[in-house]
């Protein structure tokens, strides 16, 4: 069903998804960016050197599965104006995050929708919290 | 708690070289597998994901340009100053989109340094540094506004 105005309301869910950083997975994200940060790769050096408890998954990384959580759930339907995240706390190869989100509002008359959306660790703590703004179809 | 000085502060308003990229259908899927994107349209490489911008105009560096952090020798002296604080962290952005972007785009970006405040950590002092980049056409058309937090810790 398509994402319009007509089919959302205050207070709905976006999907919610988990994800698992892996060492290649981080690999392959730093290489496409190119980021040699050794914080990403080196596991001796984020620990020993930075004060690390692993290798930290990228902030950015985190903002793009943010991001996902709401062209996923747009699916090709209306348009992303604008979207924001703050990385607030450190997360780490080996922890499960799952990315979701909810309607916090809806200006019918122009269209817009805003969007809470959150990345939270295994203990429900939120590591990156963000918004977005699109804009749907009546 | 003073780790900014007039000196550093200065240095506000100031800007990078404009950098330019061509955006390849290559580098697009490269970047959508690796965030194992979801929609036919970025895994194709017919689009790219709102994210895809995240240092797209950073510095190609080899292993000789880095520190011993990994970092570009002049990660701390882009846009800015050089600072009493020097090891890095992604604190968050905010992205304004203009329109899609995709392969064959020709962009133009241009980091500004827009602000620099100090707060004290959990771990002790952070600079935030928030820089502006804006990314046009050749023709001046906007394509997206972002403001980047970096934390020196």
């Amino acid at each position: 069903m398509p994402v319009t105005l007509k089919s959302i309301k205050v207070g709905d869910e976006l999907p919610r998804r988990e994800h698992e950083a892996s060492n290649v997975s981080l690999f392959l994200y730093n290489a496409a960016v190119w980021n040699p940060h050794r914080i990403h790769y080196d596991d001796v050096y984020a620990r020993e050197q930075e004060g690390y408890s692993a290798l930290v998954i990228d902030g950015p990384l985190q903002g793009d599965w943010l991001c996902q959580a709401v062209t996923n759930w747009l699916g090709g339907d209306g348009e992303l104006l604008s979207f924001s995240y703050s990385n607030r706390l450190a997360a780490y190869l080996g922890e499960t995050l799952t990315s979701g989100g909810r309607i916090a509002g809806v200006d019918p008359d122009s269209g817009r929708v805003e969007l809470d959306l959150y990345i939270e660790n295994e203990t429900g703590e939120v590591t990156t919290p963000g918004r977005a703004t699109v804009v749907l179809a009546p | 708690m003073t780790l900014l000085t007039e000196e550093h502060l200065a240095w506000i308003g100031t800007s990078d070289e404009p950098v330019t990229v061509e955006v390849s259908r290559r580098d697009i899927q490269k970047y959508a597998r690796a965030t194992e994107q979801q929609l036919q349209e970025y895994l194709s490489g017919d689009e790219a994901p709102p994210m895809f911008v995240f240092n797209l105009f950073g510095e190609v560096c080899g292993p000789g340009d880095l520190r011993h952090d990994g970092l570009s020798r002049s990660a701390d002296t882009h846009s800015g100053p050089r600072l009493p604080l020097n090891r890095y962290m992604a604190g968050g952005t905010e992205l304004r989109f203009h329109r899609p972007i995709r392969p064959g785009d020709v962009l133009i970006g241009v980091r500004t340094l827009v602000e620099m405040f100090e707060k004290e950590g959990r771990s002790g002092p952070l600079i935030f540094i928030r820089r502006e980049l804006a990314i046009t056409t050749a023709d001046g058309e906007c394509v997206m506004e972002e403001i980047q937090t970096a934390i020196a810790r």
